[in-house]
């Protein structure tokens, strides 16, 4: 496992999207390198179709290389129904003309010869099509085969072995070209999992042991696993009757003194604001993941968006502070649920990590964190309160106060979501109010002051300053990297912290000619006949870097539903740096 | 769970507290509110079954009936509306050593907060609940609840309710897994007390809707009952509670009644014209749900590291 990976689900929005239809594709693809790749990247150089309209999708959205090499099941050429025939010829005729190089391979057929359910076993052929192709040990195909279907009878994992071996022994029988990518051997073990996973496995770590969710695209596959795995480490999933019994769960286990995390997509954190604010009020720990998906509303769940960061940093009525985290690699999936549950229990706050569609199903390697003691959570304190000490006392330079929990002798308080003093008695006098407001705010100053500037990737000053945040991590510095490697003075800065922003930005951005950000949220067109500088609604990191540093952020954006590419980035700084505005894409 | 063990040496030593013990604060119910009934009654139960203040928690939404756990000198959760219930439900499941009791009225429980009322019957986690049902929303100034009888006219009903009252004791009685349903009348306080004790004391969801007067917006609602000590049913059977013989001399209208009767106590719930006092429906082998998820082992650093381990070694490529 030395090879650079990344792989990228294809998931159609539909349980039984109809057979042949182009927005019925589903699939995965793979990016390998020599080297690490931090992203899907641009455009396929070899494509695998099981029907060719599912390739319309594809070539429509720009998915494939000019002249890609296509590997397509040729059975529909003489498909019985003469209008589905006729669709594959005109199709296969079209892409020829196009200049793909398109080979028809019976897959169907030649799988029979080894299995009796040839449609089931097409995937184990084309891998091992594929294992030829790319010059790949077929031995490790072999062995994962048998892990993955250990568990069922020998003669399932036989079966995939033969049909594994068939695609191996038909690609070198009748195809002529292979791949070569060298792979450095890996000197430490790596752990491959996707975003969601990584999650899970993060709450793991982190020494919490309630998870309260409801099923939401895509944030729920990392509530399947953890259903599975979470009882190994004493843990519970809790799935409540609706969002907002999930986060009120989550926020009563808190208040029990055991941190809590829940789980959501964007509509689901919608309905979580109103308990969000009752713990920024009771000042009760909480982890809140939300899984970004397309939105407004039911949006497109099952694809990508950056489009929650304003309603993370500022939603929930009244001022709300709270702190949001975005992790930006698989890896930081895994420690950034550490991190939050840590802050969340020292600054008794909620913390909000903001992972999107992209990184919940793609996969990555990473090193294999070794396990720290000093992840978990310290037992619940029972020890009896110190005499004198009130359940609120704010300290006036940093706001923290200790958190009095249900067991602690002489710590019986009643906490309240009213405005309330220092006792936690309810509070209607304006100082009052206006005191416990100020406390509550203060910590967000005390932990930016613990954060260390972000690095910048890429010289120090320059012409231009990318920002981005969560998953665009790689694709942004992917094409800073190749604009700097022809010549232009651009480099980028990755957020993990959103709110706290952390020190040291404004002194980066001021280094740059100009900055601007790359975001996966809507920014209006500045070409747009309307839109002028008095009403241009900019992407939502641009607005936040341009509301507290007072620097002229522009940005870049797009709402696809797909991974923002390299090449897309690429081309809109390329497009700036010349002095250009628009560029949107291609 | 990283708590039990230790849990063992604290019991150790018994206290007792004295009622004033248990209580904190000036009530701010109007005088005549059942509230102040039902608040005497809990106080007295915390006392006799000698409840460690530390150790019981009090969870409460919004609306009068909310500022309950302002008033006790434990720990309390004022939450938000309609909420009290999955808050309770998350102190319970991180929590089985803490006693939970939630307050909560028909606008929280039976309108804004219906869903998770109907889930806890299910989830029939060990927490007694309290449903401080007056009929009428208090706090915002007489707004018709769900509860309110049809013809009910108050400030968003001004021509009257428009739909049948919502029985809160036949939709409980309706749901899977209901585990303990009763129901007392504030101004009976003694048959209230055993009714709480008897709630406090069945392991599972306890609901006790408690029929409350409202002097300041509803001060005539109850007359019909109050005046007429016959439309009082009292629920007697040797499984439940059996009414003391002052209790029987002034409210002669009692019956048997079995509650392991689901049938039967769905039927005596339906009636509207009685408003029955006591346990309608006990079943004290419904499984809780904390029981079901909580796993017993204590939960070490080391149990965490082979759990966290192993499933990393699901997805760990070696080097070669």
């Amino acid at each position: 496992m030395g090879n650079g990976v990344w792989t990228v689900e294809i998931i159609p929005a539909e349980i039984r999207p109809p057979a042949r239809s182009v927005a019925g594709a589903s699939g995965n693809r793979i990016r390998i390198g020599a080297r690490r790749v931090d992203n899907g990247g641009d455009e396929a150089d070899l494509v695998v179709g099981f029907n060719e309209q599912v390739l319309l999708g594809r070539l429509r959205s720009n998915e494939l290389k000019p002249g890609c090499t296509i590997l397509l099941e040729g059975l529909w050429r003489r498909h019985p129904d003469p209008k589905i025939a006729e669709a594959y010829r005109e199709t296969v005729v079209r892409l020829a003309a196009a200049g793909y190089r398109v080979i028809e391979i019976p897959m169907e057929r030649e799988c029979r010869a080894v299995a009796a359910e040839a449609r089931r076993g097409k995937n184990m052929f084309v891998l091992g099509m594929l294992c030829n192709l790319y010059s790949l040990e077929l031995a490790l195909a072999r062995d994962q085969i048998a892990f993955i279907f250990g568990k069922k009878d020998a003669a399932v994992v036989a079966q995939n072995v033969r049909l594994l071996e068939a695609g191996h022994a038909w690609a070198e029988a009748h195809l002529d070209f292979k791949y070569r990518i060298p792979a450095v051997r890996a000197t430490a073990p790596q752990v491959v999992v996707n975003g969601n996973t990584a999650l899970a496995l993060g709450i793991l770590a982190s020494g919490m042991e309630i998870c309260a969710m409801y099923p939401i695209t895509p944030a729920t596959s990392a509530s399947h696993y953890l259903s599975d795995v979470f009882a190994k480490v004493g843990g519970v999933v809790h799935q409540a009757e609706d969002e907002i019994a999930a986060c009120a769960f989550a926020i009563g286990a808190s208040y029990a003194g055991k941190c809590a995390v829940t789980i959501t997509s964007g509509p689901g954190y919608s309905l979580k604001q109103e308990a969000i604010g009752l713990a920024v009020m009771g000042e009760i720990p909480l982890v809140v993941v939300n899984v970004q998906r397309g939105g407004p509303s039911t949006g497109q769940p099952t694809k990508v968006e950056q489009g929650d960061l304003l309603t993370a940093v500022f939603g929930s009525h009244g001022d709300a502070p709270k702190v949001v985290m975005a992790p930006c690699t698989i890896e930081d999936c895994f420690y950034s649920v550490i991190t939050a549950r840590k802050i969340a229990e020292t600054f008794n706050m909620v913390v909000v990590v903001l992972s999107d569609a992209s990184l919940a199903t793609s996969q990555q390697p990473f090193p294999r964190p070794q396990f720290s003691e000093a992840w978990l959570a310290p037992p619940v304190d029972q020890s009896a309160v110190p005499e004198g000490m009130k359940p609120y006392d704010w300290d006036l330079a940093s706001g923290l106060a200790r958190r009095f929990v249900p067991g602690q002798p002489r710590g019986m308080h009643t906490l309240t979501g009213l405005a309330h003093d220092r006792e936690g008695r309810v509070a209607y006098d304006p100082d009052l109010n206006e005191e416990g407001i100020h406390y509550r705010s203060l910590k967000l100053a005390a932990l930016q002051r613990t954060l260390k500037p972000p690095p910048v990737f890429g010289d120090p000053e320059g012409d231009l300053l990318v920002v981005g945040w969560g998953s665009t991590k790689g694709a942004i510095e992917e094409a800073v990297g190749a604009l700097r490697a022809e010549g232009h003075r651009v480099s980028s800065m990755h957020l993990r912290f959103l709110q706290p922003l952390p020190g040291g930005i404004k002194e980066i951005m001021q280094r740059f000619g100009r900055v601007m950000t790359v975001e996966g949220n809507w920014s209006d067109r500045a070409e747009d006949a309307l839109v002028d500088e008095s009403n241009r609604r900019y992407a939502a990191l641009a607005l936040l870097l341009r509301a507290r540093y007072l620097v002229d952020v522009d940005c870049w954006s797009e709402v696809r539903g797909q991974p923002i590419k390299p090449g897309a980035v690429r081309r809109a700084l390329a497009a700036r740096l010349a002095g250009r505005a628009g560029e949107r894409r291609k | 769970m990283t708590l039990s063990a230790t849990e063992c040496l604290l019991q150790l030593a018994e206290e007792r507290h004295a009622l004033e013990e248990y209580q904190s604060g000036v009530p701010r119910w109007c005088t005549g509110c059942g509230d102040h009934a039902i608040l005497a009654a809990v106080q007295r139960l915390c006392r006799d079954e000698g409840l460690r203040p530390e150790k019981t928690v009090f969870v409460s939404g919004i609306g009068c009936s909310s500022r309950f756990p302002h008033y006790m000198r434990t720990y309390g959760f004022h939450g938000i509306h309609g909420r009290a219930l999955p808050i309770a439900e998350g102190v319970r499941m991180a929590r089985p050593d803490l006693t939970v009791f939630v307050n909560t009225g028909d606008g929280d429980c039976c309108s804004i907060g219906a869903a998770h009322w109907i889930h806890a019957v299910r989830y029939n986690m060990d927490i007694t609940v309290f449903l401080h049902d007056n009929q009428i929303y208090g706090l915002t100034k007489m707004q018709a609840s769900p509860t309110s009888p049809r013809g009910l006219k108050s400030n968003t009903t001004p021509r009257g309710a428009y739909l049948e009252a919502l029985q809160p004791l036949t939709v409980t009685l309706g749901v899977q897994n209901v585990s303990f349903v009763a129901q007392a009348a504030d101004w009976i306080p003694e048959s209230l007390y055993e009714i709480v004790k008897a709630a406090y004391r069945h392991r599972g969801f306890s609901f006790v809707r408690i029929v409350q007067r409202c002097p300041e917006w509803l001060p005539k609602q109850w007359d019909p009952w109050l005046h007429d000590p016959k439309r009082i049913l009292l629920l007697a059977h040797a499984q439940g509670l059996r009414p003391g013989p002052e209790l029987a001399r002034a409210y002669p209208n009692q019956i048997e009644h079995d509650p392991s009767n689901l049938d039967r106590a769905r039927e005596i719930a339906s009636d509207a014209d009685l408003i029955p006092v006591g346990i309608l429906y006990c079943n004290p082998d419904v499984p809780c749900y904390e029981d079901l998820q909580l796993g017993t082992r204590l939960r070490t650093v080391d149990y965490v590291r082979a759990g966290l381990e192993a499933e990393l070694d699901k997805f760990t490529v070696w080097p070669q």
